[in-house]
This record gives C-alpha cells, sequence and structure tokens, in this order.
C-alpha cells in the first residue's frame, strides 16, 4: 500500500488522531464485510476502494485541482452535482457515519443533537477526513434546523456555501428552489472560473443519470429471492457512490450487475432462498455506518432494500434529459429535488406510498424504521408511517440510535424479536 | 416430554422444568458477573427441585441477554417471545403483557396462540426498569421485599426518569423532609406512567398480564392499573414467565 501520509500532512490532516481512526477501519471490515459467505467476487472491487479510501481517491481529487477543476462537496442527494460535474469537478458526498468523531463535534455542538450532523463537524474540526481537506468548497443546505445552523459553525472552519431548500412542494416552493439552482450555478461557474453551456450541462446531467442508473441495476437484483447480495455489500456500493469516479464507478457496479444477474439465473444466493427479506427506512447511513445492516443480517435476516438518502432516494428520480436549453436543463434539475420524499417536507405522503411499493417489488417481509438519534423530521414521521403500514398489513420496527455500539445487544434482541414474530 | 427453559436475565437467572403443562420444579438465583455460570447453575438447581435427571429432558431453550453464553441449548429465542409464550400459559385472554425486568421494560401484544404480534421496548436507558427501582429506593435505605409492608402514603412528585437525576431527587426530598412512604410511592408512580405511556398504543379492552420480577410488587400494580384504566393480573412467580415461555418454546422445536 503507498504511502499517503504526506499527503494528509500537506493536507493539514492530524496524522496521530487519524491513524487511530484508520486502524480500526481493517478489522471491522474484514469481520462484517469479507467474513460473508458467498460474496459475489466483483466486490473485490469494492474492497480495494474500501482501503483507498483516504489515499488513492484523494490523490484523483489532488491531480484534478492541478488541472485547474475544483473539488466540490456535499452532505444531501438535494443539491444538484451536475452542475458541478458540467465543469469537470468532482461532487463528493461527505464522511458522517462514525462515532469516532462525534465527541470532536460536540466540542463545538450540543450533545443533543443528531449524530450526523455532529459527526461531520468532528471529521472536520479534528483534522481527520482528507474530503473535507481537499473540498475547494463545501455545500450546506436547509433540510433541517440542526443542519441549518451547523452551517454557521461549519463556516468558520471551511468555506461553506448554503442552499435554501422548500419545505413545502408548492409554485412559490418551486420557484424559490430554482432561484437557488441558478445562484448555485453562479456560484459555482464564478469559483471554478468556467461557464456552464448546455453542451456540457447536458453530459453532465446524462453521467448522473448514468450513475443513479447503474445503482437501480443493482437494486433491482436484489427483487430476488434468494437475494444475489447481501444488504451490507450493496449498501457499500451505494456508500462509495459519493466517493468513486463517476465513471469507474459505472463502469465496475455494472460488471457487479453482470455477475449478480447471472447469479440470478442460476438462482444463486448470499443468503437461502426463504430468508426473512427486512426493508430499511429512514435516516441515512454515510460511510463508515454499518451497524443496523449487520445486527439485522448477523440475526438471520437480509437486508433487500433501503428507502433513505444512502438507498434508493438518491437514484430513484432522475433529471430529464431531453432539454437542450439552458433554462429548460436548470428547470428540470430543480424539479429533480422536489421530487425526492424527504421527511424535510411537508406533506411528505410520497414517502409512504414508495415504502409500501418497494415493500412489494423488493418482497420485503418487514420494516424497519430507522431514525438517528435526535432527528426530528424523521422520528415524527413514525406516527404516519406506522399507521400507513398497519393498514397495509406490513409489519414494522422501530429503531432509534446512532453511530456507538454502546446499544448493540438491546437492538439485537428488538431485531430478532422482530424476526421471531414475522416468521 | 419434559421441557426447561433458561431465562438469564440482567438481575438474575431463571429456570423452569415443564412435563406438558405441569411445573415439575423451578429455581431463580442472581445473574451475578458471569451469566454463563448462572445460566448452567439454576438449570442444574431447577432439575433437582424437579426430582428428575438431566438425561430425561429433550429440549432446552434459552432466553434473556446471557441467553447467547449458554453452549448447551437446542435454540435460544428472545425474551419478547416467552414472555408472551409465557404469560399466555396463565392467561390466554389478555393480549397485552408488560414485563418489567432489570434492564428494560417492554409492553408486548399477542394473538390467541401466544405469538407475538407487536412490541414495544424502553429507549437505551434504564427509566422505568427494575434498576432504576432498585437504585432509587436504595438511597432511602430500603430493599424491593420491603416495599409492600409501607404504610400507604400521598404519592411524592418526581419529575426525573432518568437513574442517576431521580436518585438526586430523591436525596433532596428527604432532605427536605419528605417522608420515605411518599418518595418510594412517587418512584413507583413515575414507574407506572412511564411503562402505561408506552402499553396505551397497544392497549385493547381485555386485562393486562403483568409479568417480571417487578410485578411482584403490589403498589405498583395498583397503580398500573389506575394508569391505564384497566384489570392487572400478576402470575404466580411472574419472575419466572420467560423462562416458563422458553420451556413451552421448546415443546415445538
Amino acid at each position: 500500500m503507498t504511502d499517503y501520509r504526506k499527503m494528509w500532512q500537506d493536507l493539514g490532516m492530524d496524522l496521530e488522531k487519524h491513524d487511530e481512526l484508520l486502524s480500526i477501519i481493517p478489522e471491522v471490515y474484514g469481520e462484517l464485510f469479507v467474513n460473508q459467505e458467498k460474496r459475489p467476487s466483483s466486490m473485490e472491487y469494492f474492497d480495494f476502494v474500501m482501503s483507498e479510501v483516504h489515499g488513492l481517491r484523494v490523490k484523483e481529487l489532488l491531480d484534478l485541482q492541478d488541472k485547474g477543476k475544483k473539488v466540490i462537496s456535499s452532505f444531501c442527494v438535494f443539491v444538484p452535482e451536475e452542475l458541478i460535474l458540467a465543469t469537470g469537478g468532482a461532487s463528493i458526498g461527505l464522511c458522517a457515519g462514525a462515532h469516532y468523531s462525534v465527541p470532536i463535534g460536540e466540542k463545538v455542538l450540543p450533545r443533543s443533537l443528531c449524530p450526523l450532523i455532529k459527526s461531520s463537524l468532528g471529521f472536520k474540526l479534528g483534522g481527520l477526513c482528507p474530503y473535507f481537506e481537499v473540498s475547494d468548497f463545501v455545500v450546506g443546505e436547509t433540510t433541517c434546523d440542526g443542519k441549518k445552523k451547523a452551517w454557521e459553525i461549519l463556516g468558520e472552519y471551511h468555506p461553506t456555501y448554503v442552499m435554501e431548500l422548500p419545505q413545502k412542494r408548492g409554485d412559490s416552493d418551486k420557484e424559490l428552489w430554482l432561484k437557488e439552482v441558478y445562484k448555485f450555478k453562479e456560484k459555482v461557474e464564478d469559483e471554478t472560473g468556467t461557464a456552464i453551456t448546455p453542451e456540457k450541462l447536458a453530459e453532465a446531467i446524462k453521467l448522473a443519470n448514468r450513475r443513479r442508473k447503474v445503482l437501480q441495476r443493482l437494486y433491482d437484483t436484489r427483487k430476488n429471492d434468494p437475494v444475489p447480495i447481501s444488504g451490507k455489500d450493496a449498501m457499500l456500493i451505494t456508500q462509495l457512490s459519493f466517493f468513486d469516479d463517476p465513471e469507474r464507478f459505472i463502469e465496475k457496479t455494472n460488471a457487479l450487475c453482470d455477475e449478480l444477474e447471472e447469479k440470478v439465473s442460476k438462482g444463486e444466493g448470499a443468503a437461502p432462498k426463504g430468508t426473512p427479506r427486512i426493508l430499511i427506512t429512514g435516516t441515512p447511513m454515510p460511510l463508515p455506518s454499518w451497524k443496523i445492516h449487520h445486527i439485522i443480517e448477523s440475526s438471520g435476516a437480509v437486508v433487500v432494500c433501503e428507502e433513505s438518502c444512502t438507498g434508493t432516494r438518491y437514484f430513484e428520480t432522475l433529471v430529464d434529459e431531453t432539454k437542450s436549453d439552458l433554462d429548460e436543463q436548470l428547470k428540470a434539475i430543480s424539479q429533480r429535488a422536489l421530487n425526492i420524499n424527504c421527511a424535510c417536507y411537508t406533506p411528505n405522503v410520497g414517502r409512504i406510498e414508495d415504502i409500501i411499493r418497494q415493500v412489494k417489488e423488493y418482497k420485503a417481509d418487514g420494516v424497519v424504521y430507522y431514525s438517528l438519534q435526535f432527528c426530528q423530521s424523521y422520528s415524527v414521521e413514525y406516527y404516519k408511517v406506522e399507521k400507513a403500514l398497519e393498514e397495509a398489513g406490513i409489519p414494522v420496527l422501530r429503531l432509534e440510535s446512532d453511530y456507538s455500539d454502546e446499544d448493540a445487544g438491546q437492538l439485537k434482541t428488538r431485531v430478532e424479536a422482530f424476526l421471531e414474530m414475522i416468521k | 416430554m419434559i421441557t426447561a427453559g433458561i431465562d438469564v436475565g440482567s438481575t438474575a437467572a431463571k429456570a423452569v422444568l415443564l412435563r406438558d403443562r405441569e411445573i415439575l420444579g423451578w429455581a431463580v438465583q442472581p445473574t451475578g458477573w458471569s451469566p454463563k455460570e448462572a445460566g448452567k447453575n439454576v438449570f442444574q438447581e431447577a432439575v433437582k427441585s424437579a426430582g428428575v435427571s438431566a438425561g430425561q429432558i429433550e429440549k432446552v431453550v434459552g432466553t434473556g441477554y446471557g441467553r447467547v453464553s449458554l453452549d448447551f441449548l437446542d435454540k435460544a429465542v428472545t425474551e419478547i417471545s416467552c414472555h408472551a409464550m409465557g404469560a399466555h400459559f396463565y392467561y390466554p385472554n389478555n393480549e397485552v403483557i408488560i414485563d418489567i425486568g432489570g434492564q428494560d421494560s417492554k409492553v408486548i401484544l399477542k394473538n390467541d396462540r401466544g405469538k407475538v404480534v407487536n412490541f414495544l421496548m424502553n429507549d437505551k436507558c434504564a427509566a422505568g426498569t427494575g434498576r432504576f427501582l432498585q437504585v432509587t429506593i436504595n438511597s432511602l435505605g430500603l430493599e424491593l421485599d420491603q416495599l409492600d409492608k409501607l404504610p400507604a402514603a400521598e404519592p411524592a412528585n418526581i419529575n426525573s426518569m432518568c437513574t442517576v437525576f431521580a436518585e438526586s431527587e430523591v436525596i433532596s426530598l428527604l432532605a427536605g423532609g419528605t417522608a420515605k412512604e411518599s418518595i418510594v410511592a412517587g418512584l413507583l408512580k413515575s414507574i407506572a406512567k412511564r411503562v402505561s405511556t408506552m402499553a396505551s398504543s397497544m392497549h385493547k379492552k381485555s386485562d393486562i398480564t403483568f409479568t417480571g420480577g417487578v410485578a411482584q410488587n403490589r403498589l405498583l400494580r395498583e397503580m398500573l392499573g389506575r394508569e391505564l384504566k384497566a384489570g392487572v393480573v400478576v402470575p404466580p412467580n411472574p419472575q419466572i414467565i420467560g423462562a416458563l415461555g422458553a420451556a413451552l418454546i421448546a415443546q415445538n422445536i
């Protein structure tokens, strides 16, 4: 393995703490991923990406910057990555899923706040994330009050740009978001010194859509029983899609899908036919948060779908590719965000319809409703979702947790009891 | 057919030996530091009390948080399924079971065959559990089995649900001259309120079956009934219901 210490040092990272953070990963990754039985051989590429997650990919981004391109990072699937890709820059989704950085985030944030926000600020404050350091600027958005206020603090440590996301889907909301997309286009053009042309934007829209489509292809294989890939592996790929080079990611994921589709035709599965199938719905699971999947899959079930921003909410909604006029393209981009059923909207009945449709499509036996601690929108929305699922005769288990392992025992008991219940 | 159920909880380990629908023997022991040892010992003790030999036992099911540490089981089943089955043995018509154990409390909804239909468990903290009661009443210099002997009193207002903060609250109440029995009544009321909130979303018309070690307490039982506006029944030896359920499940594996 190449030594990246010089690169990390030049990026101003805390080498000692970063070593400590990375030292935990190989053992956990080995236990959770590499040791899985009947694993598709094409997972080798993603194991490699994971082993180089703070190395080779960061080096590529630095090389890209040497060529005058920009690296722009975000935390949310609403941020129009097409505009970044149209300038030849890289759009990265940042790390926010490790308990290790939570106490560091708590130096500037209250304890009673979503662990995702605390983890992400902790990564920056602790000098633990090379992607943060390599980013020319970070794009925040107003999906929740916690994030909205945290950007003000993050702005003291890193250039931060905030997009205002509407909370409803009326005409004035659509207008607001369209204006925000225009403003973001200007911001990207200013920062990169590149004009976004309709031709470039058309290519970028297609590229971003292709990345979403390959994830849809991957998830389509999970609709089969036996399921050809574990939930952990599938989610890992979704997590890595936010980091990896898009073209290479599409190629490698397609290769994996070829293998998976062959397994499906032969009736081979990562878990035996008839294994209880679980759909997870709720808050995102950013890298490296694998806890809930591991608990479920080590209790004799398999996760077949994630209705979350590190799942179907990211890729099910595409941008209309047929437009060639810049104004129409920007309108198409802005419409995508309003079609994503995030709990930040009120009302948000589309999410309930999505869950019920996906339970059927993915042949799920039960739903696990996962929300991060202190996530108000998703915790409150549970009431409506539970009611609708109950009416549809779909069993649901609610889990609330953070990134630490202290509650793993209790969570496992609940998951096992839920599986005993739905059998 | 003779079966055994072993429930290794956070506070106590319980074992029940069953022949068809007859309880042959049972035992309860503190779990202590080794769930594995406690499970083995309580099983042996139950075998002795039943007057059978270990060889006659056909199936053994383990439950409770210590179930994973027992290496002689035919199957491990969660305490949620076991409590439902054990409660069903005594009160098949009651749909809702409230179980207050050492480190968690749960509300279980079961069907007419004793199978779990839905359940809720308290979040990762000791509020509304046996541990909450133990820690807070110990700061009054009392033990759990003395509570029912205290004179009736108006419950003091206990606001904190956190075990640590409730303990400080108890100390301030004592310093302010509040009678012990009022504080105890206040603590029990706070548990009853907490658990009733959990149970209210599942509660149907039938009586509620109350299980777990804490169910031995008469005052808490009465308070739960008042909060839920429902009849609350407690099976004989409520502490061994999980182990009994495990032994019943063992008959069908």
